[in-house]
C-alpha cells in the first residue's frame, strides 16, 4: 500500500510507540499522587512538558497538553469566548477553517456570539484589509488556520500577529496542526496567543495534542476537576500519550529542514506528473504547504477515482477525512471561488517525509490510468451502447 | 557579514584591584561551566574585557545563558574587523544594518591602539558620514540614539558593537567564599540564596527532613529549588538533615509554645557543625524579619545565640511581595509554592512565643539533652550534588523515552 493520506493521519513512528509502551508499563502511577511512584511520573512528565516548550521556544507553562486538534481548537475558542465575554462577544475567523474552528465558532451564535467569516481569494488567502476591517470594538478572537487541511494554503501568520498585536483585547488563535513540522511557524514572533498542535499528524499517536497558550492570556476551561495542565484541563494527565507526543514533535523538529526539501522536490514532482494527465486540475497554488496536493478530475466522482486507487494499492482521500461524510461540496473550495463541478469532485494527496519519488511515479501512473478507464466507461454510458 | 564576537564587559570587579585576577579567572571559569554545551565557542580575556569567539554557533541562546552569569555588566554582540578604514567602515555598516528597530544612530570611536593613524574624533565623523550616505531614513542624534554603535580598535583588531545587553551584574560566583543556605522549600530561602551568590558567594545548601512526617515530595522540592539555584552558579551540594528523632524529641521534652524556639537552635548548631566540617564561613537563612513568630528580633536573638558563625540574612529587610517578584523571577515561585509539607509546618503549634528570651529557652533546655541526637543527625547526614543541566537538558534523563 502507497499510502498518501498524510493529512489524514500519519503513521505512527516505531520509536514513538515504543516511548508510550514503556511509559504505560513502567509510569503508570497517578502523576498526582503524592508517593514516591506519583513524583518519578510527574518528573517525567515535567521533562516532556519542558521539552516540548524548549521544540516550540515557548515556556513550559504555556504548554496545555490535550487530546489533539479538535480540543485544542475547541479549548482555544470556547475558553476565550467564555473567559472573555464580559469584553465582547465578536470572533473573526476566516471561511476555510477546519471543522473543528468552524462549526465549533458557529455553535457560540446561539449564545448571543457574532462570528466574522473573512473571505479567502481563489487560492485560499486571506487578506490583511479584510482582517483589518472585520475588526470591531467588541472583538475578543481571532482564529486563522496556518496551513489549510484541504488545499494547503498557508496565510501569512507572522504578518496577523504584528497586526493584531496592535489590539490587546483580541487573542489570536492558530490551528497549525496541518503546519507543524512542515511550515516554519514561529509562535512567539508572530505573536500567537494560542496554538492548536495535534500528535497524530506528526507520526505521533491519536488522542495526543498541545494547545500553547501565552502566559498572559486566561481561558475559561472545559473540563473542569482536578485541576491538572494548570486548571485549564482537568483530568488524569495521559503521561505515556503526551511523552510520546513529545518525542514525536522532537523527531519532527529535528528533521523540519531536511524535509522542507524532500517536499519540495516531491511535490515538484507531483505538480509536475499531474499536468501531465488530460482532465486533471490542480487546485493548490504554487506556494502552498509542499505536503498537500488538491486536484480535482472533472466530470468523475471523487469516491469512484478514491476506490478505484485503492485496488491498485494507492490511498488518497477526497476533501478531509473529517468532513468528507457531511456534503458532497467542499466548503473550502466554494470559498476559493471554484465552481460546484470542481468543488464536488475534490481529491487530496498529502504526503509524508517518507514518501519516494518512485512511488510518486507509480502513483502518476496508476492516476492516470484510473482517470482514463473511468473516462472511457463514462464515454460508454453517454452514448447507451 | 556575520557577528563572530560576543564582548563581555565585567561590572564592579574591574575595580577589584589586586584580586582582579582571581575575578576574571572565576567568572571564565563560570562562563565555560555554563556554557558548556556550545561546544565550538572559545573565551578569551583581553584588557578590561572577555570575548566569546562564536566559531558559527547561534549566539542568541549564548547571551541568554550569559545574562544569568554574575560578575558581568552588559554583553554586545561584536564584529571583528581588521584595523583598516574600509574595514571598519564596512564592520560599522553591518552594525548598524541589524538595529531594526533604530531611526537615529551615533558611533563612538574609542582608539585604544594608538598606532592607528586616524583619532578617534576624526573616524567618528568619517564613519558617521560614511553610515549616512549607505543607509537610508537614518539619522544621527548624539544625544539620545535609538543605538550606538560602538567602535574599538586595539591591538588586536577592530570590534564593533550595536546592541547592549544588560547583564545580572554582582560578582562571580566562587570570589567571595562559601555559604552554607538553610533551605527549607519556601519561597524565601531560594531568593536569599539568589541574593548571596550575586555578591559572590559559592552555595551549599542545608536541609532538614522528618520522614515519614515529611514526604520524598518534599525533598525533590528541594532539589529542583537547588537546581535552579544551579543556574547561576554551577553545582550546589545539599546536605539532608534526617531531622525525625530530634525533632519528636524536641516535641516530647519542650513546652509547645517554645519547642518552635528550640527547633531552630537545634537546626543552627547542627548547621554550625556542618560549616566547621566544610570549612564553610558563613550561614544564610531566608528570615524576613516579623513575617512570622519566629523572625522577630526577640526570636533572632534567642536563636542566633547558639552560634557565633555569621548568620547573613539578606531578606530581612525586604516586604514579601519583594521576595516573590524575585522568586518569579529567578524561577523558584512555582515550584516554592507546591504544597509538600516540611519540617517547619510538620509540628507548628497553635500558639508560638513570638517573643521568646534567652532565660526561659535555657530553662526549658535544662531538662533535655540533644547532643547525642545532634551528633548521630550529623554522622547520618547524605550529601547530594545536584549539577547545573545545561538548557537542552531535562533534569532526569528521559532520553529514551523523549
Amino acid at each position: 500500500m502507497i499510502y498518501l493520506d498524510n493529512s489524514a493521519t500519519t503513521k505512527p513512528d516505531d520509536t514513538v510507540i515504543e516511548s508510550f509502551k514503556k511509559v504505560s508499563q513502567q509510569y503508570f502511577a497517578n502523576p498526582s499522587s503524592i508517593h514516591k511512584a506519583g513524583a518519578d511520573v510527574e518528573k517525567l512528565q515535567t521533562a516532556a512538558r519542558n521539552q516540548a516548550a524548549q521544540l516550540l521556544d515557548v515556556k513550559p507553562k504555556e504548554i496545555i497538553f490535550t487530546s489533539g486538534g479538535t480540543e485544542g481548537n475547541n479549548l482555544a475558542i470556547k475558553g476565550t469566548a467564555l473567559q472573555y465575554q464580559q469584553r465582547g462577544k465578536h470572533i473573526i475567523t476566516t471561511e476555510i477553517e477546519h471543522a473543528s474552528v468552524y462549526e465549533t465558532v458557529k455553535s457560540l451564535e446561539q449564545f448571543g456570539f457574532e462570528v466574522t467569516l473573512l473571505p479567502v481569494d481563489q487560492d485560499g488567502h486571506v487578506k490583511l484589509e479584510d482582517l483589518k476591517k472585520s475588526i470591531r470594538d467588541d472583538t475578543i478572537l481571532v482564529s486563522v488556520m496556518c496551513v489549510n487541511n484541504e488545499i494547503g494554503t498557508v496565510q501569512p501568520i507572522k504578518e496577523i500577529g504584528k497586526l493584531l498585536r496592535n489590539y490587546p483585547k483580541i487573542a489570536f488563535h492558530v490551528d497549525a496542526v496541518q503546519a507543524i513540522g512542515k511550515v516554519a511557524i514561529d509562535i512567539q514572533n508572530s505573536f500567537i496567543d494560542l496554538c492548536t498542535l495535534s500528535g497524530h499528524k506528526i507520526n505521533g499517536l491519536k488522542g495526543t495534542g498541545i494547545l500553547y497558550k501565552n502566559k498572559n492570556k486566561q481561558l475559561f476551561p472545559l473540563l473542569h476537576g482536578g485541576n491538572q495542565e494548570y486548571g485549564i484541563r482537568s483530568g488524569t494527565e495521559n503521561v505515556a500519550g503526551n511523552v510520546s507526543l513529545v518525542r514525536a514533535l522532537r523527531l519532527t523538529k529535528s528533521k523540519e529542514k531536511e524535509n522542507q526539501v524532500i517536499f519540495n522536490e516531491l511535490n515538484k514532482q507531483l505538480r509536475e506528473g499531474l499536468k501531465e494527465i488530460p482532465g486533471i486540475n490542480i487546485n493548490s497554488p504554487l506556494n502552498a504547504a509542499k505536503h498537500i496536493m488538491h486536484i480535482s478530475a472533472n466530470g468523475l466522482k471523487p469516491e469512484t477515482v478514491i476506490h478505484d486507487l485503492f485496488e491498485k494499492g494507492f490511498v488518497i482521500s477526497t476533501q478531509s477525512a473529517c468532513s468528507s461524510k457531511a456534503s458532497d461540496k467542499s466548503r473550502v473550495l466554494i470559498a476559493c471561488g471554484k465552481s460546484d463541478e470542481i468543488a464536488t469532485s475534490g481529491l487530496r494527496i498529502s504526503l509524508s517525509h517518507t514518501t519516494t519519488t518512485e512511488e510518486i511515479n507509480n502513483f502518476i501512473d496508476a492516476l492516470s490510468d484510473t482517470i482514463n478507464t473511468l473516462r472511457q466507461l463514462l464515454e460508454v454510458d453517454k452514448h447507451g451502447i | 557579514m556575520e557577528y563572530d564576537h560576543i564582548l563581555i564587559r565585567y561590572g564592579e570587579l574591574a575595580l577589584k584591584g589586586k584580586n582582579m585576577k582571581n575575578f576574571i579567572g572565576q567568572l571564565r571559569r563560570n562562563l565555560q561551566s555554563v556554557l558548556k554545551s556550545f561546544t565550538n565557542i572559545k573565551i578569551k580575556r583581553s584588557q578590561g574585557r572577555m570575548y566569546i569567539l562564536l566559531n558559527g554557533e547561534d549566539p542568541e541562546p549564548i547571551i541568554a545563558e550569559c545574562q544569568k552569569v554574575f560578575g558581568i555588566y552588559s554583553l554586545s554582540l561584536a564584529i571583528k574587523v581588521d584595523n583598516n578604514e574600509t574595514s571598519i567602515k564596512e564592520g560599522a555598516l553591518f552594525a548598524l544594518s541589524t538595529q531594526h528597530h533604530a531611526h537615529t544612530f551615533k558611533v563612538a570611536v574609542r582608539r585604544v591602539d594608538k598606532s592607528f593613524p586616524t583619532g578617534s574624533q576624526e573616524m567618528n565623523q568619517i564613519l558617521g558620514g560614511y553610515l549616512l550616505k549607505h543607509t537610508e531614513n537614518l539619522t544621527v542624534d548624539v544625544h539620545h540614539p535609538d543605538t550606538e554603535i560602538k567602535v574599538e580598535i586595539r591591538n588586536e583588531g577592530t570590534f564593533i558593537t550595536a546592541a547592549v545587553y544588560q547583564g545580572a551584574g554582582g560578582l562571580p560566583v566562587g570570589t567571595a567564599g562559601k555559604s552554607l543556605l538553610m533551605l527549607s522549600g519556601g519561597i524565601d530561602s531560594p531568593v536569599a540564596g539568589y541574593l548571596m551568590m550575586k555578591r559572590g558567594v559559592q552555595l551549599e545548601m542545608i536541609h532538614f527532613h522528618s520522614p515519614p512526617f515529611t514526604s520524598e515530595r518534599a525533598k525533590q522540592k528541594v532539589m529542583e529549588l537547588t537546581e535552579v539555584l544551579t543556574n547561576f552558579g554551577g553545582s550546589i551540594r545539599v546536605h539532608l538533615v534526617p531531622f525525625t528523632a530530634l525533632q519528636q524529641e524536641i516535641f516530647r521534652t519542650i513546652p509547645e509554645r517554645y519547642a518552635m524556639t528550640v527547633m531552630r537552635r537545634v537546626m543552627l548548631q547542627i548547621s554550625e557543625k556542618v560549616c566547621a566540617r566544610e570549612n564553610i564561613k558563613a550561614m544564610v537563612t531566608g528570615e524576613s524579619l516579623g513575617q512570622v513568630a519566629s523572625q522577630t528580633l526577640g526570636s533572632m536573638n534567642v536563636i542566633n545565640e547558639v552560634t557565633n558563625y555569621p548568620v547573613l540574612r539578606p531578606l530581612v529587610s525586604f516586604d514579601k511581595e519583594d521576595i516573590i517578584r524575585y522568586s518569579r523571577q529567578i524561577g523558584t515561585y512555582d515550584i516554592s509554592i507546591r504544597p509538600y509539607e516540611d519540617c517547619c509546618t510538620v509540628f507548628v503549634p497553635k500558639s508560638p512565643a513570638t517573643n521568646p528570651t534567652r532565660s526561659v529557652i535555657h530553662q526549658c533546655e535544662l531538662k533535655a539533652d540533644f547532643q547525642p541526637l545532634i551528633t548521630e543527625a550529623i554522622e547520618d547526614i547524605e550529601i547530594i550534588t545536584i549539577e547545573q543541566k545545561s538548557s537542552t537538558q531535562t533534569g532526569e534523563d528521559f532520553t529514551d523515552l523523549l
